[in-house]
């Protein structure tokens, strides 16, 4: 399979009242065609700047991007014109919002909002247009697509919302779609349904795929390479099938020991992480993660772990073995 | 009810409900009810004026100059003659005219730039808000006898004049929107699909920040025709023949003992159009203020 991206030493920075935020620090990963992967964290822990850098979407200031590269289709993106990274957006990767009912403008049709990314990216007359977005719509499950093309996003609800969002997302046909959180506005049952439908869409269309997602389930079913991030830096990268099986660096076996399971005891306590993510201003010294790990040496307190291979699908940043 | 059936619905009703909605509120809304209907009245009045006015406005008969009312002159007739009636019905083209063509230009304007400086911000912005400071700062009589006279008087530069000095508030009142519209995630999913800045500034930006804008122009407009009969009671305005209210009001002024209703009648109407509009804009912003708060409360 061919890289499709390749992220390089990427580092954003917020530069705040407080001071400097460090919201993706020194990270560098692939992505191959059609693959999907899962950047997994908490909250905060840079996730989301990382999709918004790869699009250069970054609110400067406070944000900038400080270096490192974002290589796109042999394309460094983060060097393109304005226009030019105008071009891609939406293009050839497009991305997929956290809250459909946010997302969308309230005052434009859906069918006008997904029409927008060809008529700006495409040289079609509107017929053709028109018909691929129903063909979008009917293809995400909308039903009465042509009515539904003339409804508002308010006449909408949030599981058709997301759904109309997945499909402006593969509007123009995109190498790679992000999707950022795209179910944690919406309940348990329909989260399931939708992700499904971006499995099979991403398959058939060949489309790579980023899930940022806090959700481990989420990852272990639908992403074929996960990235854990803590704190702006990627701490385990490796496939989701290897990860789950096991998992080498600290923050993970405590994320994944803080999900409940349904084969578990029931009586049996989850074990959550103990602590608070860090204040990114004020990082803690050396890794990060040490002040909430269990496996603390000495040298955690001050040396940063780079992420070093454990195996040929599986890379941590950690100085310690948990399996000794 | 189950989801499919809820969702059947709604999309028949789908594009007209805004409208809808904003309508009943303004006949629901008394004050607002009576602003309308005065303004209906006003502009039905500006347009069929030949038919409606007795005489010609600006026939002369100068037999009959300063008589009060009576059956042939139901309002008198003024220092040259006229019939006042028939002056009071062609006035209101002009204030009208006025009112209406001086908002939207100082809309356009001002909605242009404050769109700009809210979308650019930074260096944009800053020049764009002191220039409308500034703008702001003179007041406004005293900027439109300015401009007034330098562009001469006339339609035209009258309008030219009151538009360039209304343009501000639109100006700050749209920037305001597009700080805080701009910041929401259909910006940011705009953005991502590629669309340019031009697209955005106009295509998302604008249609939502046009609630207040449609508020502040009815308001506008009152003050409009109030500039401008204020501009022709200081001769400023339409030259004569033209009828006018700011100038009948003026010429009437002098003979208040003889004739009162020669400057009481424009008088009236001036104040009855301000009146009108500032009722609809008062009923526009009753109307469409729920439903920015119900916004407020999604996005929260």
């Amino acid at each position: 399979m061919s890289k499709l991206l390749e992220v390089k030493n990427l580092s954003t920075h917020f530069f705040t009242d407080d001071g400097l935020v460090k919201a993706v620090d020194n990270i560098s990963y692939s992505l191959n065609e059609g693959e999907t992967l899962g950047l997994v964290g908490e909250s905060g822990c840079g996730k989301s700047v990382n999709a918004l850098s790869l699009l250069r979407l970054i609110p400067n200031p406070p944000g900038k991007i400080v270096s490192g590269k974002v290589i796109f289709e042999d394309q460094n993106l983060l060097t393109l014109s304005e226009d030019d990274i105008c071009r891609i957006r939406g293009n050839r990767m497009a991305m997929i919002f956290q809250e459909p009912m946010t997302s969308l403008n309230p005052v434009m049709t859906i069918g006008r909002q997904l029409m927008e990314p060809m008529e700006i990216h495409r040289q079609m007359t509107r017929g053709e247009i028109q018909e691929r977005c129903l063909d979008l719509l009917k293809r995400v499950h909308i039903p009465e697509a042509p009515t539904r093309m003339n409804a508002y996003p308010h006449q909408f609800s949030g599981g058709m919302l997301q759904r109309a969002m997945i499909a402006m997302g593969l509007t123009c046909n995109p190498r790679l779609v992000i999707a950022d959180e795209p179910t944690t506005a919406l309940d348990v049952t329909i989260q399931a349904q939708l992700l499904e439908l971006m499995k099979d869409l991403t398959r058939e269309f060949g489309t790579a795929l980023i899930i940022i997602t806090h959700n481990l389930g989420i990852v272990a079913r639908y992403a074929d390479r996960v990235n854990v991030m803590y704190a702006g830096r990627i701490v385990e990268k490796s496939t989701a099938m290897d990860l789950y099986k096991n998992p080498r660096h600290p923050y993970t076996i405590g994320l994944m020991a803080s999900v409940p399971r349904l084969d578990q005891d029931m009586k049996k306590k989850l074990k959550p992480i103990e602590g608070q993510p860090p204040d990114l201003i004020h990082l803690p010294s050396g890794c990060s993660f040490h002040p909430r790990c269990s496996y603390r040496v000495e040298r955690c307190l001050n040396e940063t772990p780079e992420l070093k291979t454990v195996n040929e699908n599986h890379e941590i940043a950690c100085w310690v073995d948990v399996r000794t | 009810m189950s989801d499919e059936t809820i969702d059947q619905l709604q999309p028949q009703r789908a594009s007209r409900i805004g409208v809808w909605a904003v309508m009943k509120a303004i006949l629901k809304h008394k004050v607002s009810c009576v602003g309308v209907v005065i303004i209906i009245l006003l502009s039905l009045m500006a347009i069929f004026a030949p038919l409606i006015a007795p005489h010609d406005p600006n026939e002369q008969d100068l037999y009959h100059v300063l008589e009060n009312p009576s059956r042939k002159h139901l309002l008198g007739t003024d220092d040259v003659g006229r019939d006042l009636l028939s002056r009071v019905i062609y006035g209101s083209r002009i204030s009208l005219l006025v009112g209406v063509a001086a908002t939207i230009f100082a809309a356009v304007i001002g909605v242009i730039l404050g769109l700009i400086a809210g979308y650019k911000g930074g260096m944009v912005d800053m020049v764009i808000m002191r220039i409308t400071d500034t703008f702001m700062c003179i007041p406004g009589l005293i900027l439109l006898l300015v401009m007034a006279a330098a562009l001469g008087p006339g339609l035209h530069n009258i309008i030219i004049a009151i538009s360039l000095i209304g343009w501000t508030g639109f100006a700050r009142i749209i920037r305001g929107q597009v700080l805080m519209v701009r910041e929401l995630p259909y910006i940011e999913a705009a953005n991502a699909a590629g669309a340019s800045g031009f697209r955005i500034m106009f295509r998302h930006l604008l249609p939502n920040s046009l609630a207040p804008i449609i508020v502040a122009g009815s308001i506008t407009i009152g003050g409009v025709i109030m500039l401008e009969s204020a501009a022709a009671f200081l001769g400023l305005g339409v030259q004569p023949p033209t009828p006018s209210w700011g100038k009948a009001l003026r010429i009437g002024y002098s003979y208040l003992e003889v004739v009162p209703l020669f400057s009481i009648a424009p008088g009236l109407m001036i104040t009855l159009a301000i009146l009108a509009f500032n009722f609809l804009g008062d009923g526009l912003r009753d109307a469409l203020d729920p439903r920015l708060r119900g916004q407020g409360k999604k996005i929260e």
